[in-house]
């Protein structure tokens, strides 16, 4: 079973997002990660950049494939893991801590309790692996 | 399982090899003034040399002749890559081909002295036309996916001699990356088909995406037989609605080898088609190219034919470049020629009935492989199989822990090379890995038994020894290669310790 | 049929097994309306006799290699070792495929490998891919990289461009949204004229790269470093373009004076012409543009025991990938001619190739300045020039001086207006060079 922390809101696609203050940590779900095997490569946006949510803000590559990344919230992407692009391998090796990806500062915080929250996505993660 | 054991040298990169100062090639000596390049290109000059090899003929002649023996080919044994059609490849081609009268022409020599080379082409164009019933053929395209994207710019020409500007392609789930690709590169937006359950596009699914995207649809892209193997058999009805719906018909033709002298595509409704000569026509892979992609095509996309064309008055023949409407030129020359030549030689060896017969016995050949192993590895689809047919490995996944990869590396000690894994697309949906297995019509039936001997035995091992499998290949040279690594720290020259 | 093995009782042990009375049953799922009617009309031939059929037609033609050819103009022919061809009809080589399956491809795959880094070593650039279909195609997918690259769309093309690669870059340009391709007359120099590039550059903010010939195709080797100097000042690429790759064994390689982007058609040292191809079309750029390349790549890796080996890597950029977002819709490339262009230039080696190189340009500047005494002719740029020029015939048409010569069974090209072209290389002797001097003597009006 997928680990999924009890302190962060999760979405469909597997993303998750941890609040602080007003600027969100944002990263994918140890699910995502089993889905696409060793990440070779991730694309982020840039400091500053505004990414929307539900829109596609950046992808993540194995070796033989490529999965885009959906917002999970709205706002501007105030710093970047920028380890990643030299060590994709931080995302395989620890997802909630050192394989974040950006950190966004909200537009609307109540976007937020939009998302899933840890007993929900489980449940969701359930569904999935029934179908 | 076939002993495949051999005395294999390790090889080192070819800059690991020599000395300072030696060299492997063949100079005249200089009956002319010398001209020191430093003074006559000044700043321009060379200063530091490109750092190749120093080394002899003969350890150039070693190290390409051990590498080579690292490869597997055709030549070697059944290799049965789906919608690769790795037939045999003819020795008699490769002998026409170096004729000097074909290796040794140049492209810009006077029309006057390239009369044979002109009429191979115009001879190779009728054949094509007859084997298609296409009105003309281009030859330009250097690959299939050139001819894609030939076929592509033609209809988008077309479109535009009407007034029109539709935006969008129809592609199924199952078609090659090729096509989408081709499409974006003539700025068109691709709308996938799904196959659905029984790996047929339906006259209804593509009916509902153009009236969806009403006097919108510029082209359907159709892979006959699809690449799942399977024939499409609305695509009579189907050229039909695209016709009506003012969109045209292309037709990737990787899997013409099934339909030799039973279909001909420009008969179905198809309006222009790609064929690779180096899959239906036996002109060699060449461990990834060259290929040839000509393009078929009737009379609504006559106009549009990349320049120039061979043409033939009374016994002349000519480079005709007059086509006001032409989309231009894909490429420098004129085609990949030594294709054209090897391709039109083994058409006329096998002729009419000959080639007939290949289609015949490479669906044949598939059919078998299905019979022999549907209960072990699982059937994608239902429909009859064509040239190839498509596994799945749910029933192994089911049974065992091992997956397609697993079974196609572990063919490799059984002295075969894999089929294509993890594609077709819809195939592989919901986790599971595919097997695509084209064995073409040059195989014997020995060898196709034995092939499927090996794939049951490997299914057997899966439940006994799983580990085992997963481990494979144990009789390689080389075990399984990591490619995350070469991702994530690409090294893509050698460099100097 | 030789390659079809089947005996009668082999195809009906398959059908019994397959459960169909006979082979037409294979086929009785194609609807009616589909199957074609008519039995192919093509006639077979036994080899003896396909050997002579094809004889006949090949001695329809009067091949350059066999006459004396001065002809280049975007395909300069050298003299290719015998050990090459040898290779090349190695089964090994010709009979695999695409080294999908690493473990039983690593030949192909290390042979790549050392491709890449010749050619990489040859442009002075970092990376180069496993080949695209030739050069004009190459170049055309160097200015697609350099669009996306940039965000840019326009495309200034230089005067001193192959017109077939012009041809191909404006077809390639023509599918996509936004392009524009700018192209100049030629200088008296035969060079770029660095002012024009920079107007040029001035008078347009959506400049993605500038595309430069060296040698050009009237043989003139340009400048590149001020002009890499200018193109970068306005945010844009410099794509390098060589049909000659040979030259770069004497003159400054374009990725150390500023190139992003090399390109160039290699089958003048790799095989013989073929009429043109199959050939092979070479790709070169900085470290940092690799993501956006297109074609296959191979790198260095090891496998499960630590051994040195190659995969094809960074495939995510490519069609069976990324389908419709690729870098590019190439799947099969040239492998072939790559392998026998890597074979040559491992066989002339670094000294080889300068020496190569060298014996071109004295034979082509010896050939220079006798043609220039003759009357009636002069050089029609004054710029440098490597192992090719462009010859001017005063108030002749270069047309009829070509059909002359051919028939005296010598050949050589035409460039523009009133030039010809004329290569001369290692293949050349002093004796063919004075040869050509006194047919042209008496070719001129």
């Amino acid at each position: 079973m997928s680990d999924v922390p009890n302190d962060l809101r999760y979405t469909k696609d597997h993303e998750w997002a941890r609040l602080h203050g007003k600027v969100a940590t944002i990263g994918i779900t140890s699910f995502a990660v089993e889905q696409l095997g060793d990440i070779t490569q991730v694309d982020l946006p840039k400091e500053g950049e505004s990414i929307k949510k539900g829109a596609v803000f950046g992808s993540v590559e194995s070796v033989k494939a490529v999965s885009d990344l959906f917002a999970p919230v709205s706002g501007t992407v105030v710093k970047v893991n920028d380890p990643l692009s030299d060590s994709p391998e931080y995302v395989n090796e620890d997802c909630y801590d050192e394989g974040w990806m950006v950190q966004v500062e909200l537009k609307d915080a109540n976007e937020l309790e939009e998302l899933m929250d840890a007993k929900a996505y489980q449940t969701y993660l359930q569904e999935q692996d029934h179908d | 399982m076939i002993e495949t054991r051999q005395l294999i040298h390790p090889e080192r990169p070819i800059f690991e090899h020599g000395a300072e100062g030696r060299s492997g090639a063949s100079l005249p000596e200089l009956d002319v003034p010398a001209i020191d390049a430093q003074k006559h290109f000044g700043k321009l000059a060379r200063v530091t040399l490109a750092a190749l090899p120093e080394v002899s003929e003969v350890e150039v002649t070693r190290h390409f002749t051990r590498l080579s023996r690292w490869n597997y080919a055709i030549d070697l044994g059944l290799y049965p890559l789906g919608s690769c059609t790795m037939k045999y490849n003819p020795k008699v081609n490769e002998r026409v081909a170096r004729m000097p009268g074909f290796a040794g022409v140049h492209p810009q020599q006077p029309e006057s002295t390239l009369q044979g080379a002109l009429e191979i082409m115009w001879r190779l164009e009728r054949v094509l036309c007859e084997l298609g019933g296409f009105r003309r053929v281009a030859l330009q395209p250097a690959a299939g996916a050139q001819g894609e994207l030939c076929g592509v710019m033609m209809i988008a020409a077309h479109h535009q001699s009407q007034g029109r500007a539709p935006s969008k392609v129809l592609i199924p789930d199952s078609a090659h990356g090729t096509n989408p690709a081709s499409c974006t590169l003539s700025s068109y937006t691709t709308v996938p088909l799904k196959t659905g359950e029984t790996g047929i596009v339906s006259v209804d699914t593509v009916a509902q995406a153009c009236a969806e995207n009403p006097g919108d649809i510029a082209a359907i892209m159709m892979t006959n037989p699809s690449t799942l193997g399977l024939f499409e058999t609305d695509l009579g009805k189907i050229a039909e609605v695209v016709h009506a719906a003012g969109g045209l018909v292309y037709m990737d033709g990787a899997n013409f080898n099934a339909l030799l002298g039973k279909v001909r595509p420009a008969e179905t409704g198809v309006d222009v088609m790609h064929i690779n000569l180096h899959k239906t026509f036996t002109t060699p892979h060449g461990g990834g190219g060259p290929g040839a992609g000509v393009v078929g095509v009737g009379a609504t996309l006559e106009p549009y034919l990349p320049t120039p064309t061979v043409e033939k008055e009374g016994d002349r023949y000519f480079l005709d470049y007059r086509r006001a409407k032409s989309i231009g030129r894909l490429r420098s020359f004129f085609g990949n020629f030594g294709m054209f030549v090897r391709a039109y030689t083994y058409m006329r060896e096998l002729g009419g009935p000959g080639l007939t017969l290949a289609t015949e016995m490479a669906v044949l050949n598939a059919n078998y492989i299905r019979a022999r192993l549907k209960d072990v590895y699982s059937l994608a689809y239902e429909a009859p199989s064509m040239h190839e047919v498509v596994f799945t490995d749910r029933k192994l996944k089911r049974e065992t822990s091992v997956q397609t990869l697993d079974v196609a590396k572990r063919l490799m000690d059984y002295g075969y090379h894999p089929p294509t894994i993890y594609f077709p697309l819809p195939a592989v949906t919901g986790g599971a890995g595919a097997l695509m297995i084209e064995p073409t019509e040059t195989e014997t039936k020995e060898t196709l038994d034995d092939f499927c001997d090996a794939l049951r035995a490997i299914a057997d091992e899966a439940k006994r020894d799983a580990e085992m499998v997963k481990q494979a290949p144990h009789q390689t040279a080389l075990g399984r290669l990591d490619e995350t690594r070469a991702a994530r720290q690409p090294i893509l020259r050698w460099r100097a310790k | 049929m030789r390659y079809i093995p089947h005996t009668q009782q082999d195809v009906a042990a398959m059908l019994s097994a397959i459960g169909k009375p006979d082979v037409a049953s294979l086929f009785s799922h194609i609807p009616e309306t589909l199957r074609t009617k008519r039995p192919l009309d093509i006639a077979a031939l036994d080899e003896a006799a396909l050997l002579r059929h094809v004889s006949e037609i090949a001695g329809h033609s009067r091949p350059a290699m066999e006459s004396l050819s001065f002809l280049g103009a975007g395909l300069t022919p050298h003299h290719i070792a015998t050990a090459v061809d040898a290779q090349l009809a190695r089964a090994e080589w010709y009979t695999s495929y695409t080294p999908y399956q690493p473990e039983i491809s690593q030949g192909t795959l290390q042979a790549i490998f050392e491709f890449q880094t010749i050619v990489a070593e040859l442009f002075g650039l970092d990376v180069a891919n496993a080949s695209m279909y030739d050069g004009a195609s190459a170049a055309a997918e160097a200015v697609l990289m350099a669009r996306r690259v940039t965000g840019k769309h326009r495309a200034l093309l230089t005067p001193g461009l192959h017109p077939q690669y012009v041809e191909t870059i404006e077809t390639y340009l023509s599918g996509q949204r936004d392009h524009a391709a700018e192209e100049k007359k030629i200088e008296a120099s035969g060079r770029v004229s660095l002012e024009q590039v920079k107007k040029d550059l001035d008078a347009h903010d959506d400049v993605a790269c500038v595309v430069v010939q060296t040698p050009n195709y009237v043989g003139v080797v340009e400048d590149l470093a001020p002009i890499a100097k200018l193109a970068h000042q306005h945010g844009a690429l410099l794509v390098a373009v060589t049909t000659e790759p040979l030259a770069f064994g004497v003159i400054v390689p374009p990725g150390s004076v500023g190139a992003d982007i090399c390109v160039g058609e290699g089958i003048g040292l790799a095989t013989p012409p073929s009429l043109g191809g199959p050939g092979v079309g070479l790709f070169a750029a900085k470290q940092d543009l690799v993501r956006q390349m297109p074609g296959r790549l191979v790198g260095e890796t090891v496998d499960k025991h630590g051994r040195r080996g190659y995969v094809l890597t960074l495939a995510t950029r490519e069609q069976h990938i990324r389908r419709d977002k690729a870098t590019s819709n190439i799947c099969t490339n040239q492998g072939l001619i790559a392998l026998a262009f890597t074979i040559h230039m491992c066989l002339l080696g670094k000294r080889g190739l300068q020496e190569l190189a060298r014996i071109n340009l004295a034979k082509s500047e010896y050939a220079k300045a006798q043609l220039e005494r003759l009357r009636g002719f002069s050089l029609a740029y004054s710029g440098p020039t490597f192992n090719e020029f462009a010859l001017r015939i005063r108030g002749g048409k270069p047309a009829l001086v070509v059909e002359k010569l051919a028939a005296r069974g010598i050949f050589v090209g035409v460039a523009d207006g009133e030039n010809l072209l004329i290569a001369v290389t290692e293949r050349h002797t002093k004796a063919d060079i004075d040869r050509l001097l006194e047919e042209l003597d008496g070719a001129c009006p």
